[in-house]
């Protein structure tokens, strides 16, 4: 027997920003998934089941806040289920509610994912003192900075692309109201002349602390007949994962990224990415990660990505935009920055991404990683309903 | 089989917390001796109050004062109170349905023994004397046999309402590196570099973790590696750590040692940070009494070719 198509027909949002000392963690996930509710027309009852996502329960120190959420959801009764892969969490939990329909478990199953990095130390929580051990002499963008360099290395890129990607994110994020940056007076050489933190990493190349919540309701063939706006449709869905550390681990490139994207386009039947695919929402939490992953997906060939960037490629009135929304760049609530960039894909395809919409997309990536680079979730999206 | 070491492991951590309306209510209720609860949709009163109906999901905001004084519905004896626990004492955990509430409420009973304690027995809240709007607001309770104390009708909006609070949370952990570290940590100790050997794919892997991630299999044979080694990559840090005493900016950077499968990272020092480069050989140096060499310095040999490390980035 086929697999259930698997449609979008709700996304929702909060406003993203430093910090929501307004609202409790309840009341911030209540409201992204009241949003994607209401954006599908739906009631809580509709609601078959519940998939939450974020990242490690050390952040904000709320030991398994699944159990606490289930009544702000309206999951008390329904099955509940919380995904954990680090950063690319907010993807991977997307996919497990889309299994759920596509395996004809579920009809509808809201899914959703949030950090309140205002109420948690990211950098204390992964940063123990483990005993007998040197203490970590860089943090999280000491850790990436290396494989940046590594990667100028091996293409020969120019130092300047990192500041094109984050001079761009940071413009696209003035087009879409819930990003946390809003930076209207950025310019490409305040981007050049911010701070150098780890070089070769600046600043205004690194991506903020977030709070925010991203839901969507994914249903099936019968549900998205009964949508009251387009449904985005999954062509393609796929996680891998490899160990942080391993004797040939390629950090530039890292071979679960690759195993995972080909699994995407082979069950979306994407020949060429670089040509099938109109646009991507890509997990770049430092500028550089741009064109490393337009490599690793598939967009360009190895050694080449940069050369995507430099030439405005991936800019929102480029031929293959990357990051409509601002990214990462623009806005990070950890756990649900993954699950952000899947609905930034669907809303493309739906039509409904408002400012920062690229004409006519059809087909749409949204890509996840996390932790060490060692675990992808990526989903390809379409306007149009896969031939099952 | 040698000593494993061990060592203990404390996460501390006081974190923050956005109460919300509803957890703002309570607390900045307990704070003035008032307990409050909220009333669900089919008429329930529910302490501690939550924000969403557990039954229809609709946000409930409907504060309702409930009494001092309550009934012990279940409990259990705390023979060995810990560290961070309501008494020091010997005491009962118990959880009791305040007069007026349909739920019951988790907290302390302060009683002489588990023979003084039984379901059904009222007790009444025992106020700490200083309170600043927490669950420690209320000390403990306490046995009751009184008259049942009457709720003040409290509309639960408050001047000066807590809107956050600090929560200190603690770990504590006894930690063991086990076989295969503990065997590199001692071999440091003689300032030598221990790895083990993966039998299928002979990769080295220092530090060793008894097996090879990638073929699954346990390693065992212990091979030496280093002491010099060269930079795969690096990056120039410019933030000052809060917790560490080392003066920026400086260079941290991956090392692969001569001999070993993959890099492993340190500081590298007695060459100017904008002087390091991908390729440079280094060896390290030891201070008196580390366990791990202070940083790696340039050994004076002629740049490594960067097809000799490009599998090792």
């Amino acid at each position: 027997m086929s697999k259930e198509p698997v449609a979008v027909v709700g996304i929702g949002q909060t406003k993203h920003m430093a910090a929501r000392r307004d609202v409790s963690i309840a009341g911030l996930v209540r409201e992204a998934a009241r949003a994607a509710l209401d954006d599908a027309e739906l009631t809580w009852a509709a609601v078959d089941a519940v998939v939450i996502g974020k990242a490690p329960d050390f952040f904000e120190g709320v030991m398994m806040p699944e159990l606490y959420l289930a009544d702000a959801l309206g999951a008390v009764g329904k099955p509940m289920l919380r995904v954990h892969t680090a950063g690319s969490v907010g993807g991977s939990t997307a996919l497990v509610a889309a299994n759920l329909i596509a395996a004809r478990v579920h009809g509808t199953v809201l899914t959703l994912a949030f950090e309140k990095q205002s109420e948690s130390n990211a950098m204390w929580g992964l940063s123990l003192p483990i005993p007998f051990q040197q203490p970590l002499l860089a943090g999280a963008g000491g850790f990436f900075a290396p494989h940046v360099r590594a990667y100028m290395r091996r293409t020969g890129a120019p130092d300047h692309i990192g500041s094109l990607v984050a001079y761009k994110d940071r413009r696209n994020a003035l087009k879409n109201p819930y990003a946390h940056l809003h930076e209207h007076d950025i310019t490409l050489e305040k981007v050049r002349s911010s701070p150098m933190l780890w070089d070769p990493i600046r600043y205004s190349e690194t991506c903020p602390s977030s709070d925010g919540a991203c839901a969507m309701v994914l249903t099936d063939r019968a549900g998205a007949a009964r949508a009251p706006r387009p449904p985005a449709w999954m062509l393609g869905g796929a996680m891998r994962s490899e160990p942080t550390l391993f004797a040939g681990k390629d950090f530039v490139s890292p071979r679960a990224g690759k195993d995972c994207a080909a699994d995407v386009y082979r069950q979306a039947q994407i020949a060429d990415p670089r040509r099938d695919i109109d646009a991507v929402e890509m997990y770049v939490p430092f500028s550089w990660y741009e064109p490393m992953w337009l490599e690793n997906l598939g967009f360009a060939d190895e050694g080449e990505g940069w050369k995507l960037t430099e030439s405005g490629v991936t800019e929102l009135d480029g031929d293959l935009p990357v990051n409509m929304s601002g990214g990462v760049l623009s806005t990070n609530p950890i756990g649900a920055s993954g699950m952000i960039r899947f609905a930034e894909a669907a809303l493309q395809v739906r039509g409904q991404a408002g400012e920062h919409q690229v004409d006519g997309a059809r087909r749409v990536l949204g890509h996840a990683y996390g932790g060490g680079s060692q675990f992808f979730s990526m989903w390809l999206v379409g306007s149009e309903r896969p031939n099952a | 089989m040698p000593e494993v070491l061990t060592a203990p492991l404390t996460v501390e951590f006081p974190f923050t917390r956005s109460l919300g309306p509803v957890q703002s209510a309570f607390l900045t209720g307990l704070r003035e001796r008032v307990v409050l609860g909220v009333r669900t949709g089919d008429g329930r009163v529910l302490v501690p109050p939550v924000e969403y109906d557990p039954v229809t999901a609709d946000e409930i905001r409907d504060l309702v004062e409930v009494a001092p004084t309550g009934t012990v519905t279940t409990w259990a004896w705390n023979h060995a109170p810990r560290r961070g626990q309501p008494l020091d004492t010997p005491f009962a955990w118990v959880l009791v349905r305040l007069d007026g509430a349909d739920t019951a409420l988790l907290h302390a009973l302060d009683a002489p023994g588990p023979d003084a304690v039984h379901t059904g027995m009222r007790v009444r809240v025992r106020w700490a004397a200083s309170r600043e709007g927490a669950i420690t607001d209320i000390a403990c309770f306490e046995p009751y046999d009184g008259e049942q104390q009457q709720p003040g009708g409290h509309s639960g909006e408050f001047a000066d309402a807590i809107t956050g609070i600090v929560t200190p949370a603690r770990l504590d952990y006894t930690y063991s590196p086990g076989r295969a570290q503990t065997a590199y940590l001692r071999a440091l100790a003689d300032r030598r570099t221990m790895g083990e050997r993966c039998p299928s794919c002979r990769k080295v892997y220092v530090p060793p973790r008894g097996a090879c991630p990638t073929c699954g299999v346990a390693t065992t044979e212990q091979v030496e590696v280093g002491p010099a080694g060269t930079v795969t990559t690096f990056c120039i840090v410019n933030i000052k750590a809060r917790n560490l005493d080392i003066e920026v900016p400086y260079v941290y950077a991956h090392i692969a040692l001569d001999g070993a499968g993959l890099a492993l990272h340190g500081r590298i020092g007695g060459i100017p940070y904008d002087q390091v480069r991908m390729g440079l050989r280094v060896e390290p140096v030891w201070t008196e009494g580390a366990r791990h060499p202070d940083h790696y310095r340039p050994n004076g040999e002629p740049d490594a070719e960067y097809d000799t490390y490009k599998e090792l980035l």
